[in-house]
């Protein structure tokens, strides 16, 4: 039913992707990314996005219709509790010292509220 | 003694215990090595000299006093993906270039405990998105068959020392080939172990569902003795399993009689290279002689694993890369209006070009009205995939395959088409989306580059897939052919 051939041939899939991603969706990922791009790198993520959506298109190809989600490689594994103590220590010093701007242990940023 | 590098990691280690050599020796010879090959390679982004020296003159008097562990003065090198503690750990990103972790991850800790002297940090794609090693943020890796390929990725710098013979064993990490396929294209031996075999704490975060530290070395009984000391229960990684470690230097020798092998029948359609093709079934023949027994199988959902892939990795990337945020670690942009400004400028100016389009293809991905439609669909087929690998596992014992479609290609040739580069992966993201452990040992050459064989088995039987692989390299000696200028 699938084959390699299927997944290959959208290697040559260089007409223009029929759901092509606008600039303004892009703007608008790149926003809710928290990513800045600057103007010239818009259309190349326009392109290379639309590409790879239209690739992973041949999903809907299999059916899928009561298949359940399959999250995690292993599984049947469920997250391990342990007894609520104390087991770090204080090491804030330590892990400040990559930071890009600290005072009195706390990590500075730009004024949020004026 | 001028044959140290030509030398198995086990012989090496044996050799330190009957005190034949010193470790600080060993060391300086290697070290000696990864300098004069750096200019033409670029395998390494750190050499910690110094660092070594001390720990392998320690390695001496502990050999001294007969206080020695599995690989007390051996010589190895990590991915810079592995957090270790007052050494610079930059993942090949600019984002992390000022990164002095804080900590060591469990796999450094543990190595280290087993007496292991690391040498420096090797190159790697940035945040181990790549398949070709050339998204670092410090220049490509170049291949040492040929410099003028690629040495495969993310693991490219540990793939190209290990083969080079700049160190004897190197870790690495897995999200959808980056252990196998730089073994491949290097003609090395590496293998990725089951999910959750190996501790991901301080092994930085791509795509967590995906992840699995393992290790590159030239032989597959190399490759036992490093796993035996990395794997095993660690409390910090919530997704380590709390299964014994099998001791997988003592299974090598197993014999291989009755094995049942199958061949992935998907993996010999369309893409594959006739060259490779022809390396692998001769090994496959190998293996019949051997006592193996070939059936064909087919798992029908296996070619969309590379669409899979390209949605979860990417969904899982740009949630674990929301941390840099030029806050708490890492790059800041400068002079910052406000604090979106702040997020948006030290991310765009500290990622590179295909980081953020992981980013961006899982933030799309997982937005409103989209996430039906690519992400829970993509879990859906994952689901199938794995039921193919499961059902195949009722009837054979490992299944085998080519490692990639193609021996290593030109660097620059994949740059400008991602799909194109994603398609490296395309027999070997499988093994990561069931989570099974998975090796690649050379098999052959084509026009002088090295092909890979894989060998995939169910979860938790590294001892059988390394024994399969043993068993293939006691027959043969492709895997101890150094590359020409490297011998």
């Amino acid at each position: 039913m699938y084959d390699f051939a299927l997944v290959f041939s959208l290697r040559h899939a260089r007409r223009e992707p029929p759901m092509a991603l606008t600039r303004e969706q892009i703007a608008s990922i790149a926003t809710l990314a928290r990513l800045d791009l600057s103007s010239s790198e818009i259309p190349v993520y326009q392109d290379s996005l639309s590409r790879i959506l239209e690739f992973v298109g041949a999903l809907d190809r299999a059916e899928t219709t009561d298949v359940a989600p399959m999250s995690h490689p292993l599984p049947g594994l469920s997250q391990r509790l342990r007894p609520d103590v104390v087991t770090e220590q204080d090491r804030h010093e330590q892990y400040q010292a990559n930071a890009p701007q600290v005072a009195a242990g706390l990590y500075l940023v730009p004024k949020v509220i004026e | 003694m001028s044959d140290w590098h030509t030398s198995t990691l086990t012989q090496l280690a044996a050799g330190l215990r009957a005190r034949k050599f010193s470790s600080v020796e060993l060391v300086r010879a290697f070290l000696d090595r990864i300098d004069a090959s750096q200019a033409a390679l670029n395998a390494f982004i750190s050499v910690t000299r110094e660092q070594a020296l001390s720990q392998a003159a320690a390695a001496d008097r502990a050999l001294a006093a007969g206080a020695g562990g599995a690989l007390t003065g051996v010589p190895i090198a990590h991915k810079d993906i592995f957090c270790t503690q007052g050494v610079r750990t930059t993942c090949g990103s600019h984002m992390l270039d000022n990164f002095v972790s804080p900590y060591d991850a469990t796999v450094v800790a543990k190595l280290r405990g087993a007496g292991a002297v690391m040498l420096g940090k090797t190159n790697m794609d940035e945040f181990a998105m790549g398949s070709s090693s050339e998204t670092s943020f410090y220049g490509p890796v170049r291949n040492p068959w040929n410099p003028q390929l690629v040495p495969g990725g993310s693991s490219g710098g540990s793939a190209a020392a290990v083969a080079a013979r700049l160190v004897p064993a190197a870790t690495a990490t897995d999200t959808g080939g980056s252990i196998r396929q730089p073994a491949a294209l290097c003609g090395i031996t590496g293998i990725k172990p089951t999910y959750g075999r190996v501790s991901r704490f301080g092994m930085i975060a791509f795509a967590s569902s995906l992840d699995q530290g393992g290790v590159l070395t030239a032989s597959a009984a190399d490759a036992a003795l490093m796993l035996r000391e990395m794997a095993g229960f660690d409390a910090n990684d919530s997704t380590s399993v709390d299964t014994p470690v099998p001791d997988y230097v003592a299974a090598l020798e197993q014999p291989l009689a009755g094995l049942k092998v199958g061949l992935l029948r998907e993996f010999f359609d369309q893409g594959l290279d006739a060259h490779n093709e022809q390396r692998v079934r001769e090994a496959l023949k190998l293996y019949q002689q051997l006592g193996a027994r070939l059936t064909e199988v087919s798992l029908p959902n296996l070619p969309l694993s590379v669409p899979v892939y390209y949605v979860v990795a990417p969904a899982e990337c740009s949630s674990n890369l929301a941390r840099f945020d030029g806050v708490r670690f890492g790059y800041r942009c400068e002079n910052p209006r406000d604090l979106t400004d702040l997020y948006r400028r030290s991310r765009g100016e500290g990622f590179g070009a295909e980081v953020k389009r992981r980013i961006m293809t899982g933030t799309y991905v997982l937005s409103a009205g989209y996430y039906d439609a690519y992400y829970l669909k993509a879990q859906r087929v994952r689901q199938l995939i794995n039921a193919d690998f499961t059902r195949a596992f009722g009837s054979v014992d490992v299944l085998m395959g080519p490692t990639t479609p193609t021996p290593a290609f030109a660097i620059g040739a994949k740059t400008s088409d991602p799909i194109t580069m994603y398609l490296n992966d395309i027999y070997t993201i499988g093994a990561n989306l069931a989570g099974l452990p998975a090796v690649s040992i050379p098999c052959g050459f084509v026009q002088e580059l090295p092909v890979g064989l894989q060998i995939v088995g169910p979860h938790f039987s590294e001892a059988r897939v390394l024994n399969a692989a043993h068993a293939f390299q006691r027959a043969t000696d492709w895997h101890t052919r150094v590359p020409p200028g490297y011998a």
